[in-house]
């Protein structure tokens, strides 16, 4: 017999205006297992917690129901209290009576009355059914894991390397940088991007707390919030780089040319290179798939001339595990392919080009030295076109959404044209401007006034070639009527989109995405840099398209939550998880599929059957990733799956307590 | 007052069904909540139980409130996209969807079950919903199919007299 205390709480007159609680305390006198009941004006108040826990050692009550207003409110209060009496905090259930009885009926007391006295009833045979509950513990490993080495990677690395935490930085390419590196100057100050991104490169590098992992990827993730092995896969660079001192010979002397991809192809690299001149770590890889040594077996010139005998041509990808508490995604993002817009001609013309293209172009140490000439002839464009929205809210041919930053480049680059090339003409075809920065709108309305760059409002139609110039065919929407320019150059500015992989790697690491393949946050508003799945953050443009100082200030963000996470010595955990009676689990593997958090896996145990020890699969559940949804235990067959404080047995008991005051059948 | 006062008062034909609602804890019952925040009226024939998501109420707990003579059951949860524990809604909608038919085939009126998608921010949607299927169960009255089992006498070995 169980020994259930009541209290019903009045709220002031909240709950007493139309609810009467002395009648509803009178109802519960004599209910299964109720040994007390009782009414009183504010149950939080000190003296009303009070009565509680004197109530509780006196009446030797070995479980709680409070009728007062919303759990969501005041159930950790009275969880607090019953503790303090010495009950464990999870016996305990509260009657919504008030959100969900005094203040929606207040014309009918008879009847509100009657529904308050069947909610707590329920309470009751819940309560009767609750399981004393304790949270548990897991160490924390005090090291993260930051995937990207982007400008956001790189500064929530440095964030929470300066709180004394050592960070691994995974980056794919050879060198960090990410795309920041590539883009010239930034809007809307038009400080140059290395000179800012470079000293925060160098940071990262020689901080004793941050430890580079370049040209390698991510290959399998194990564990939970506080202990996550990862193994990474640390592609075969061909170089030790502990010998190696970045001297460059070998890049000099290396005969063979390749498109290079820091430059998008507008000049060669060689088959031993580094991304560009500023890379960390400054030390080469060997592109086996252009290397002469590894095609056909001749050359071997690096390892021969390289002064220190750092060049490996035997190295192999190799496989590290290492466990870290936390991890960060920032991923970045691509930008759209927008070869499906053909009436542009992008790969067909030349000097149509996109806005990451002008980057280079115009970058100081890009293939041009920073003059803008046109790919096709190399002279200097007159009349330069700059199209927006390729690719960004276009549901037919590209991507719903807008992307943010493409109004605020583009804004820059005509600047920059107006600014190198004095006779220039600069026409920028936009759906709208948007500026929504701290300096943007004025930083646009220099573009026009002082610049004079030209807006056109509209879309543009068709791009063709006439001699050596670009007919460019679109209508003015404000004026109605079509226009045509004769330009010389056209960038686009092209939407930015989720990385190729980026679904594949979220599913590897265990967490949700959007239907572009963005990651998703926790909550849109309230946690913008958490993952669903504990210990996961998100940085940067991974989790949408975003700008440098967005990026920045949610790497500083995924940082603190880090922090936070990684200053436990031990995680708490929920203790409402979901437990398996292996007894009668038949290992068929439904709750593995359905459990949205990975948190069950099959299990193989041993028993003794008839004097043979045999071994079955059982479902096994990791409660430290459980959140407690009970998917699961809807699926499973015998019923062997059941929620801690909300099991299959408590919820029938409510049904049935509700349903057994049903009148006159 | 608004029509559903008017509803609530107008509606004395005697039979008071009662409805079980099963709400997620993350969504629908802060929607529950807020109606009672703004003093939205509905009928006091509507009991809410709290799960921690939709995907937790298995179509058994469903089935067993109509034996036990319920005479209507709404399980309610975040908006598909919305769920706290990103897909539970999903399996919710799904296994529902199964469920209405069976409550169909097995004579139960489809009146008498509902799935709805109530968020934490839509207090006006639970009072409007609770509302109008208050209403239906009323017009089309008592279940009396299934009911066939009340265990008074293994459950409630103290009640008094006035439930039997």
């Amino acid at each position: 017999m169980k020994r259930v205390g009541v209290f019903i709480c009045h709220c002031g007159t909240n709950i007493a205006a139309s609810v009467d609680c002395a009648q509803v305390a009178e109802n519960l006198k004599g209910y299964p297992n109720v040994v007390f009941s009782t009414d009183y004006k504010y149950m939080c108040s000190e003296p009303g917690q009070e009565m509680i826990k004197e109530t509780i050692k006196r009446e030797k009550l070995d479980r709680v129901v409070v009728a007062s207003c919303s759990p969501r409110m005041h159930e950790p209060t009275f969880r607090r209290c019953i503790a303090d009496a010495g009950l464990n905090p999870y016996l305990l259930e509260m009657a919504n009576i008030r959100e969900q009885c005094s203040w929606v009926h207040p014309h009918d007391m008879e009847r509100a009355t009657a529904k308050a006295t069947d909610l707590v009833k329920m309470a009751v045979a819940k309560v009767s059914h609750d399981a004393p509950l304790a949270k548990s513990f897991s160490p924390v490993t005090k090291r993260a894991l930051v995937v990207g080495g982007g400008i956001a990677g790189i500064q929530t690395a440095i964030d929470i390397a300066n709180n004394g935490y050592q960070v691994d930085i995974l980056e794919k390419q050879p060198s960090i940088g990410g795309k920041m590196a590539q883009i010239d100057k930034t809007f809307p100050t038009l400080d140059c991007s290395a000179c800012i991104l470079t000293p925060k490169m160098v940071e990262a590098s020689s901080h004793p707390n941050i430890n580079l992992i370049t040209y390698a990827e991510l290959e399998k993730v194990e564990g939970y919030v506080g202990n996550f092995d990862v193994t990474i896969r640390r592609k075969a660079r061909s170089v030790d780089l502990n010998k190696c001192t970045g001297c460059g010979t070998c890049w000099g002397k290396c005969p063979t040319k390749v498109d290079s991809e820091f430059e998008l192809g507008m000049t060669k690299r060689k088959a031993i290179f580094t991304p560009f001149p500023q890379a960390i770590p400054n030390k080469p890889v060997i592109d086996r798939e252009h290397c002469l040594k590894f095609k056909t077996g001749k050359c071997g010139l690096c390892q021969k001339i390289c002064p220190t005998g750092a060049i490996d041509y035997t190295q192999e990808d190799e496989l590290v595990t290492t466990r870290y508490g936390a991890i960060v995604m920032a991923t970045g993002y691509e930008l759209f392919d927008h070869s499906v817009y053909g009436e542009y001609g992008y790969g067909k013309y030349p000097d149509v080009i996109t806005g990451l293209h002008f980057e280079r172009l115009i970058n100081a140490s890009g293939p041009t030295m920073g003059k803008i000439k046109r790919p096709s002839d190399h002279t200097e464009p007159k009349n330069v076109v700059f199209i927006k929205c390729v690719g960004s809210r276009d549901e037919t041919k590209g991507k719903a959404y807008c992307s943010r930053t493409c109004c605020m480049y583009t804004a820059k680059q005509a600047t920059l044209v107006r600014e190198k090339i004095k006779d220039s003409n600069v026409y920028v075809f936009y759906m709208d401007v948007r500026t929504p920065g701290k300096g943007y709108e004025e930083f646009y309305n220099r573009t026009t006034e002082t610049y004079g760059a030209h807006y056109i409002r509209g879309r543009v139609s068709k791009i063709t070639q006439d001699g050596d110039k670009l007919r460019v065919r679109g209508e003015d929407t404000l004026l109605g009527r079509p226009v045509e320019i004769e330009a010389d150059m056209v960038v686009l500015a092209t939407a930015m989109v989720a990385n190729a992989d980026a679904a594949k790697i979220a599913q590897l690491v265990g967490f949700s995405y959007d239907k572009d393949d963005f990651y998703t946050e926790s909550h849109p508003k309230l946690a913008p840099v958490e993952t669903h799945t504990a210990g996961v953050f998100l940085a940067g443009a991974c989790q949408g398209p975003k700008d440098i100082p967005d990026s920045v200030a949610q790497a500083g963000a995924a940082a603190v939550k880090v922090c936070a996470l990684l200053s436990k010595d031990m995680l708490e955990t929920e203790p409402i998880t979901s437990e398996v009676d292996t007894k009668t689990c038949a290992g068929c593997g439904h709750c593995v599929d359905v459990c949205p958090y990975h948190a069950i896996s099959l299990t193989t145990i041993e028993e003794r059957l008839l004097g043979q020890t045999i071994t079955r699969s059982v479902a096994n559940v990791n409660t430290s990733l459980c959140q407690g949804c009970g998917a699961c235990t809807v699926t499973c067959r015998s019923s062997s799956i059941n929620l801690r404080h909300f099991t299959n047995e408590q919820i029938l008991a409510e049904v049935d307590a509700l349903c057994q005051t049903i009148q006159n059948k | 007052m608004s029509d559903h006062t008017e509803q609530i008062k107008t509606a004395e034909n005697g039979f008071e069904p009662k409805i079980l609602v099963f709400a997620c804890n993350w969504c629908t019952y802060a929607g529950a909540d807020l109606a009672g925040l703004s003093r939205l009226e509905y009928p006091p024939n509507v009991r809410v139980l709290r799960v921690p998501c939709s995907c937790r109420v298995n179509p058994q707990f469903v089935i067993r409130a109509f034996q036990r003579g319920i005479d209507g059951v709404l399980v309610a949860g975040c908006h598909p996209g919305d769920c706290h524990y990103t897909t539970g809604n999903y399996y919710t909608r799904r296994r529902f969807l199964l469920t209405k038919r069976l409550l169909d085939f097995v004579g139960i009126d489809s009146e008498r079950f509902h799935v709805r998608w109530i968020s934490g921010a839509e207090g006006p949607k639970f009072q409007e919903v609770v509302t109008d299927i208050t209403a239906a169960i009323k017009a089309i009255g008592p279940n009396q199919k299934l009911c066939d089992y009340f265990p008074t006498e293994t459950l409630l070995p103290n009640e008094g007299g006035d439930n039997q």
